[in-house]
């Protein structure tokens, strides 16, 4: 049987759901040495800020059950250095990059859009709007309706690429965040961001972490991440793509089943980065095996 | 960098709480170095999730030794593995210590399991210089001597050596290390490292240390581990891709 693995979100076409997720790959350099990006259906690069920035002191990361916390602090090179000394290296590569744009205002989503969509590696944008870990933007964006509608107007009549609102978690009613991005030019949603956590040492009754609070990933936050998706799903018609704790290929397919046309793997290419790839062939085998011609046929096949 | 399924051969403790893990990982003794560092998975579970980054202790043909304490569940299943099977290592990582240069004689500096990893260091520098071990710990336990040459211990408590910290002690033996051409090489907790810094400093001693910070991936990707750079304020280095050995000189301790 032939299998058919590729997916659509919106105009963008993958030649399979798995996507590595923000800020779990780098600028793809390191995670090559383990996966052949070219069997995947697309990186997402660090959050990229105008100007570079240099993230939060140490401690920014601690362990918790079945996950962990981050509090990175958007450190990344900003997208000047990113055009001139990252994008060499992507280009070598034939799979979707998509630019993860993280910004403190409105303006600067919409002047890092217009200098990296010029670039014709670039193939689509995720705008970050739901950081946890940095004081101006992130969060106060990602709960702000009026703003993630303000946000994805503004981004979308600076390109004509492609456009993924990545949706905070931290809502009580994620689909009209959704629902706000569909109707101001978004092709598609991704979620979830992290889920806002902390952690203390009960020795020294200090944080874990400097930034006090940091964004749960892995997966513990799965089930999180699944009933969101699901939300969306029935609430808004508009492509999404999920994240939350991906271990291995039987989440993607419950993500799928429960919405997603595609999927992140995020914090797993900290644990096995050679990992994303085999589970591009494990889809494939699963497929085969239940006699599922087109992978795309998944998505949303919940029967409630 | 490779990512292999390594048999384990033994667990040893060698001393109070402290262990040696003996694994058969050909691929990687083959090319670490002293002061380069391995990610480990210490369980397939999603508890405990993250890789345990440990510096290679010893290499012996194609065996492995890593040495740790029972600090919390990962480091409890690692003590706790049986002979035949098999851990996940990811490795080697990051930058070891430059032993080449025209130094006489290496001054090894830890405090307590920051004598990991100076067994493999002493043993690629046999008959090549001399070295001269400078061992801390806080009692009698924390000092830590094992594979190592010419050692003088030194603990907070008095109950093993010189009584004081190990800086107190290099400071009891200035003239000796004024004497001689020599180079320090340094791995401990970072109150230690932060005196060191200053005696280095005030000296004039060329210092390598081995820096620690709480990493997820180990290979640069997570971001997790950064230290200041003492040149360039405006960004960071990451412990595990630019280090984790430093020249002392070069970061904020």
């Amino acid at each position: 049987m032939n299998i058919d693995l590729s997916v659509k979100i919106g105009s963008l076409a993958l030649r399979n759901p798995i996507m590595l997720a923000s800020g779990t790959v780098g600028y793809g350099n390191e995670i090559s040495e383990f996966t052949d990006l070219n069997k995947l259906g697309g990186i997402v690069t660090k959050s990229l800020s105008l100007k570079p920035r240099k993230g939060n002191p140490p401690q920014r990361i601690a362990e918790t059950p079945a996950g962990m916390l981050n509090a990175i602090g958007l450190a990344n090179v900003g997208v000047e250095v990113f055009l001139k000394e990252k994008i060499p290296f992507l280009k070598k590569f034939d799979v979707p990059l998509i630019c993860n744009i993280a910004a403190s205002t409105i303006d600067e989503y919409i002047e890092c859009t217009r200098i990296l969509t010029t670039e014709e590696t670039i193939k689509a944008f995720e705008i970050n709007i739901s950081c946890p870990n940095v004081r101006e933007g992130g969060l106060i964006f990602g709960n702000d309706l009026n703003a993630v509608a303000k946000i994805t107007d503004k981004v979308r009549a600076t390109t004509g690429k492609p456009i993924v609102i990545k949706l905070s978690p931290n809502v009580s009613y994620i689909a009209a965040f959704a629902k706000a991005a569909k109707d101001n030019g978004a092709d598609a949603v991704s979620a979830i961001n992290t889920l806002l956590g902390t952690a203390f040492n009960i020795n020294t009754r200090k944080p874990k972490i400097h930034n006090i609070t940091g964004g749960l990933s892995g997966p513990a936050i799965k089930p999180v991440a699944l009933a969101k998706v699901l939300e969306i799903s029935r609430e808004v018609d508009i492509p999404i793509i999920g994240i939350g704790g991906i271990m291995d290929w039987k989440d993607v397919i419950e993500f799928m089943i429960a919405g997603s046309s595609a999927v992140q793997i995020g914090t797993l290419n900290f644990i096995d980065p050679s990992a994303p790839g085999k589970i591009v062939q494990q889809l494939e085998e699963y497929c085969e095996k239940m006699s599922i011609e087109k992978i795309s046929s998944l998505t949303a096949s919940y029967i409630l | 960098m490779f990512i292999i399924n390594a048999p384990v051969e033994e667990t040893i403790e060698i001393d109070h709480r402290i262990y040696l893990l003996k694994i058969n990982a050909p691929e990687i003794t083959s090319i670490i170095k002293p002061g380069q560092f391995l990610n480990v998975r210490v369980s397939e579970r999603v508890f405990p999730l993250l890789r345990r980054p440990f510096s290679v202790c010893d290499v012996d043909g194609e065996h492995l030794y890593l040495m740790f304490n029972i600090m919390g569940e990962g480091t409890n299943i690692l003590a706790h593995k049986p002979k035949g099977s098999t851990i996940d290592i990811l490795g080697p990582l990051g930058n070891g210590f430059n032993l080449t240069g025209d130094y006489k004689t290496a001054v090894i500096v830890a405090g307590g399991l920051g004598a990991a990893p100076f067994p493999y260091f002493t043993r690629m520098l046999n008959g090549k210089k001399d070295i001269i071990s400078f061992i801390g710990g806080r009692t009698k336990d924390d000092v830590i001597t094992y594979n190592l040459k010419n050692v003088k211990e030194a603990s907070d408590d008095g109950s093993r050596g010189f009584k004081g910290n190990v800086v107190q002690l290099l400071e009891e033996n200035i003239e000796l290390l004024k004497s001689k051409n020599i180079k320090v090489f340094a791995c401990g907790p970072t109150v230690m490292l932060r005196a060191l810094k200053d005696f280095c400093l005030k000296n004039n001693f060329n210092c390598e240390v081995s820096t620690e910070c709480a990493m997820a991936c180990g290979f640069g990707i997570c971001q997790g581990c950064p230290i200041e750079s003492t040149e360039d304020q405006e960004k960071y280095l990451l412990v595990c891709k630019d280090g984790p050995v430093f020249n002392i000189k070069d970061v904020v301790i």
